[in-house]
Order: C-alpha cells, then sequence, then structure tokens
C-alpha cells in the first residue's frame, strides 16, 4: 500500500469523501479559535450545554419540514441556541444564579425537549442523526453552509479581536471605559452557535463542540501567546479531520467519532510532549542563570 | 486640571437592604488627595463602587462634577482580571487608551511610545514583549499603574492598589500616586494602612458605614473616630428596622 493510495486516493476516488474533507477542515478552521476564547473565558462547559441547546430548534426544524433538511434544521438550531444563550445571560444578570448554572438548566430542559420532538416523528435512526451527525451524507449546500459560517467566523473574530480580548481580559476594565462589554460577549455566543450549528450537520449535536474544546485544549498545550493558540487550534482541529476521516475510510469506523478521537490522541500526545505538557515535570533541565 | 467636585448627597448603599455605606454626604474637592479608610466592612469598596456607577444608591444622588464614570481612572481591589490570560504586557498597557483608539482605531506610533513610557515610568522599562503570564504580583500591579497612566483620566480612583505588594513596589507606585496630585488629579484610594495615609494623603475619608470624619487627615484619624469606627463596623443587626432616618442628617 503506498502513501498515495493510503493518503490521497480516497479522495480522489469519492466524491463523498472530498466533500466530508472539506466540511470538516472548514469546520476546524472556524470552531478551533472560537474554542480557544470559550476555554479561556473558563466557559468550556457553557460550549457544551450550547451544543445541546441547539438539539430542540434542530428537531423542531426536522419536525415541520418532515425529513433532515439542513437549512430548516440550522435554522431552528441558531433560533434555540441564540435563545438559551439569551435567557442564560438574562437570567444570571436577574437572579443570584451564576451564569454557568443557569445555563446547565437551560440546556438540560432544551436536551430533553429536543429527543421528545424527535421521537415524535422520526425514527431512532434520525435521533442518530441528529444527536450523532452524517459527516459523509454532506452535500454541497451543506458545505456552502459550513463554508460561509468558517468565514464569516475568522472575518468576525479578526474585526472585533480587540473588544473579544479586552472582555475576556478584564471585563470591569471594559466597563469602565464603556466599551460595551455585553455587546462583543453576545457577538462571541453567537459564533458559537453558528460553529456548532455548522458542527452539528457534520459530528451531531453531541460531538460538535468536540471540534472547539479539544483543539482549544491542545493550543493551550503548545502556545503561550493567543493568536499563536488560534493558529495551533485551527490547525490541529483542521488536520483532525483529515486524519480522522482517512482512518474511518480504511478501517471502516464511524467517521464523526473517528475525527474526534483523532483529535483527541492528538491532545494526548500534546499532554506528555507539549511544552507545558507533563513530561516536562518530570525531565529535569538545569535551570537558567538568570 | 481644575472642574467641579465630585459631591455625594446622602448617599445610603445596600447589599439585601442591609446599608453598606449608610447617608453619606460630602464632597472630593478637585484635585484633592483623599484617603477611605476605615476598617474591614466598613463599605469602602462599596463606597468607590457606587462612585463608579457599579451599584446605585438605594438612596440620596452622586453628583460626579459633570464627569462621566468613563472619564474615571479606576483601579478595583479584586479585579475580575485573568492573570493567566495570554496577552503581553505592552498589550495589557495599551488597553489603557482605549478612550482614544476604541475598539477598531489604529494603535499609532504615539500610543505605543507613551506605553513605553508609562512602562518606564513604573520600572518596567523592556517589558513590553513579555506574557503578563510570567509576572509576579508586584509587576502585574505596577503594569496596572501603567495602563493608569495611559488612560491620563482626571480622577483616579484606587481601590487598596498595595495589598499584598512588597514594601519597594510600595513606595514606587506611591510615588505614582504623589506625583498624579501634583498634576492636578483627583485622587481618591482606599487604604487600610493608617500610618501610609498619615505619610501621604492630606484629606481622609474615615468611615465605618456612616461617615465618622472627613476632613483632614490628622483631624479625621483621630484616636477617638478611629476607636467610633471600629465599634461601628462591626455592629451588624440582622433584625433591623427599616431606617426612618429624615434625609440630608448625618451621623
Amino acid at each position: 500500500m503506498t502513501l498515495h493510495s493510503l493518503l490521497i486516493e480516497p479522495f480522489v476516488d469519492y466524491g463523498f469523501m472530498r466533500r466530508a474533507l472539506v466540511a470538516s477542515v472548514a469546520l476546524g478552521l472556524g470552531s478551533g479559535p472560537v474554542g480557544v476564547l470559550l476555554m479561556l473565558r473558563r466557559m468550556s462547559l457553557v460550549g457544551d450545554a450550547m451544543s445541546h441547546a441547539v438539539l430542540p430548534g434542530a428537531a423542531l426544524g426536522f419536525l415541520i419540514v418532515g425529513n433532515l433538511s439542513l437549512l430548516a434544521m440550522g435554522l431552528g438550531g441558531l433560533i434555540a441556541g441564540l435563545s438559551v444563550a439569551l435567557l442564560s445571560g438574562l437570567v444570571s444578570r436577574a437572579t443570584d444564579l451564576k451564569e454557568d448554572a443557569s445555563f446547565a438548566s437551560f440546556y438540560l430542559t432544551s436536551l430533553a425537549l429536543g429527543v421528545l420532538i424527535v421521537s415524535l416523528r422520526g425514527s431512532n435512526i434520525d435521533l442518530l442523526h441528529i444527536l450523532f451527525g452524517t459527516i459523509l451524507a454532506i452535500d454541497s449546500q451543506a458545505i456552502v453552509l459550513v463554508g460561509g459560517i468558517t468565514t464569516f467566523t475568522l472575518l468576525a473574530l479578526a474585526l472585533v479581536y480587540r473588544p473579544l480580548v479586552a472582555e475576556c481580559f478584564d471585563p470591569g476594565f471594559l466597563r469602565a471605559v464603556g466599551g460595551r462589554g455585553p455587546l462583543y460577549h453576545f457577538l462571541f455566543l453567537l459564533l458559537v452557535v453558528i460553529n456548532l450549528v455548522a458542527g452539528f450537520q457534520a459530528l451531531g449535536t453531541l460531538m460538535a463542540v468536540g471540534m472547539m474544546m479539544l483543539p482549544a485544549a491542545i493550543a493551550q498545550l503548545w502556545a503561550r501567546t493567543l493568536p499563536m493558540m488560534f493558529v495551533v487550534a485551527a490547525s490541529s482541529a483542521a488536520a483532525a479531520g483529515f486524519l480522522g476521516l482517512l482512518v474511518s475510510y480504511h478501517l471502516s469506523f464511524a467517521s464523526g467519532p473517528t475525527i474526534i478521537l483523532t483529535a483527541s490522541l492528538i491532545y494526548g500526545v500534546s499532554l506528555l510532549v507539549g511544552p507545558s505538557g507533563a513530561l516536562r515535570r518530570f525531565i529535569k533541565r538545569p535551570h537558567l542563570a538568570g | 486640571m481644575s472642574g467641579s467636585p465630585i459631591r455625594f448627597d446622602d448617599v445610603t448603599v445596600a447589599y439585601d437592604r442591609h446599608p453598606a455605606v449608610h447617608h453619606l454626604s460630602g464632597a472630593f474637592a478637585p484635585g484633592s488627595m483623599t484617603a477611605v479608610a476605615g476598617p474591614n466592612g466598613a463599605g469602602k469598596s462599596t463606597l468607590l463602587k457606587a462612585l463608579m456607577g457599579e451599584l446605585s444608591p438605594a438612596k440620596g444622588s452622586i453628583d460626579r462634577g459633570g464627569l462621566s464614570s468613563r472619564d474615571i481612572g479606576y483601579l478595583p481591589q479584586a479585579a475580575e482580571i485573568d492573570r493567566n490570560f495570554p496577552l503581553t504586557v505592552a498589550d495589557t498597557v495599551m488597553l489603557g487608551a482605549w478612550r482614544q483608539v476604541g475598539a477598531f482605531g489604529g494603535i499609532t506610533g504615539t500610543i505605543a511610545g507613551r506605553a513605553r513610557e508609562a512602562l518606564s515610568a513604573v520600572g518596567l522599562e523592556g517589558f513590553e514583549a513579555r506574557s503578563i503570564r510570567a509576572l509576579s504580583a508586584g509587576q502585574f500591579q505596577r503594569v496596572l499603574f501603567a495602563r493608569l497612566l495611559l488612560q491620563d483620566a482626571r480622577v483616579i480612583v484606587l481601590d487598596e492598589p498595595f495589598t499584598a505588594i512588597d514594601a519597594r513596589t510600595t513606595a514606587d507606585l506611591l510615588d505614582l500616586v504623589v506625583r498624579w496630585h501634583g498634576e492636578g488629579r483627583t485622587v481618591i484610594t482606599v487604604l487600610h494602612d493608617f500610618e501610609q495615609v498619615r505619610a501621604h494623603f492630606p484629606q481622609t475619608l474615615l468611615l465605618a458605614r456612616e461617615m465618622i470624619d472627613w476632613g483632614p487627615t490628622e483631624k479625621a484619624l483621630s484616636p477617638s473616630n478611629l476607636l467610633r469606627a471600629r465599634a461601628m463596623a462591626e455592629a451588624w443587626d440582622s433584625d433591623a428596622q427599616v431606617c426612618r432616618r429624615a434625609s440630608g442628617s448625618s451621623a
């Protein structure tokens, strides 16, 4: 078996593999940087909660249109995700509940609601598709959606980089200088939601957040500056997409989980050998003079 | 750098209806340098938060003398700052130029130059490219002071700026505060160290939820005032009745 047949041929031979590759690479490029910011804001679990929150909207779209229509489910997911984000923000401002606590309550409600709605109409297969995605069944319409979302995400991040970073680093300061922190916070949540919507077609609602948090964790282990973290997160997510697809093709594994497990593998290796990783603690190097 | 005084008129700020600052009236004169002193739980930080508009008074009003809270350089005590954030020292300091460049404006060479000057003024020359993660608590406080320098605010409000900071750093930063006063800025600083207050601050507001005294430091920090402050701060009545004190009459 040549390297060519191992790495290139699957994509040359099959259109669905090419589409899956484009989708997962695009997904990684957008979701990785968003995940880095999520993690730096200590909102890792909020990302998880949001991905569940997308479900009832997607399910409702599915219920109304009656098949796995991308547009209906994407739109439904977007609306549901944003509502949960807004409601949780509102609750944490109006009551003593912390934002993560209100997120947890809302997403559990959403998850239950979503599964209930799907079970009203669909079969278990539909439920599996929604929960775990179908990256190999991605059509060109879905690619345009994912690509569009990635493009928007990267442009938006570049544009509001400074206020996002300021809001993340020192929200009190931004408030004091009148920097409209809540606006950027909401914009950021919007980016999270649309990237989850992009991810859920490919990886399902449960694992879409994997393309955010695992690359973000990898980035934390390798890079020290924020721009470098973005680069590491985006490229490791894209690499996980590429390698995961290949592995799933050659070994006939389910592709979504394989992509996420590839990211996990990169994470595991980084844990050991990364500059901030574990091995550093065991290998004694002589200290510097000053 | 003259202007109108910052005036408190019968201000009460309450948490869960219990007053943390109770019927406070008085004014910070423009260009004055005032220490806000008092025991723990005296409402010092609460007072500053009300001044910054982060808490709204349950009663009374605060007149910032035509300034918006954005024109005030404010360094809170337990800032919500993530000191582990991957940001360079220069980027952190240049946040102080927010009023000029905002969210989208370009960082000009002038601003970068001012950031360099500010860093050398706080004794951190050449630290621009370092990550803030690698800084000690004292160095980080110096960075925050450099950011205040860049803000160039007419009124500077500091909340316990020297807590957990070593003597040398404290002395350096105190010099800066005194310099700000010399430049005609209004300085309001919460401090718990009475020696520091006596040595550097001409005016003192002694607070123990109620105002004990507000005036020249020697008079405000008299032994009898300090004794009263301690007794009042310790009093906490969980069955307190609704306060019926008439407006305007302060303790």
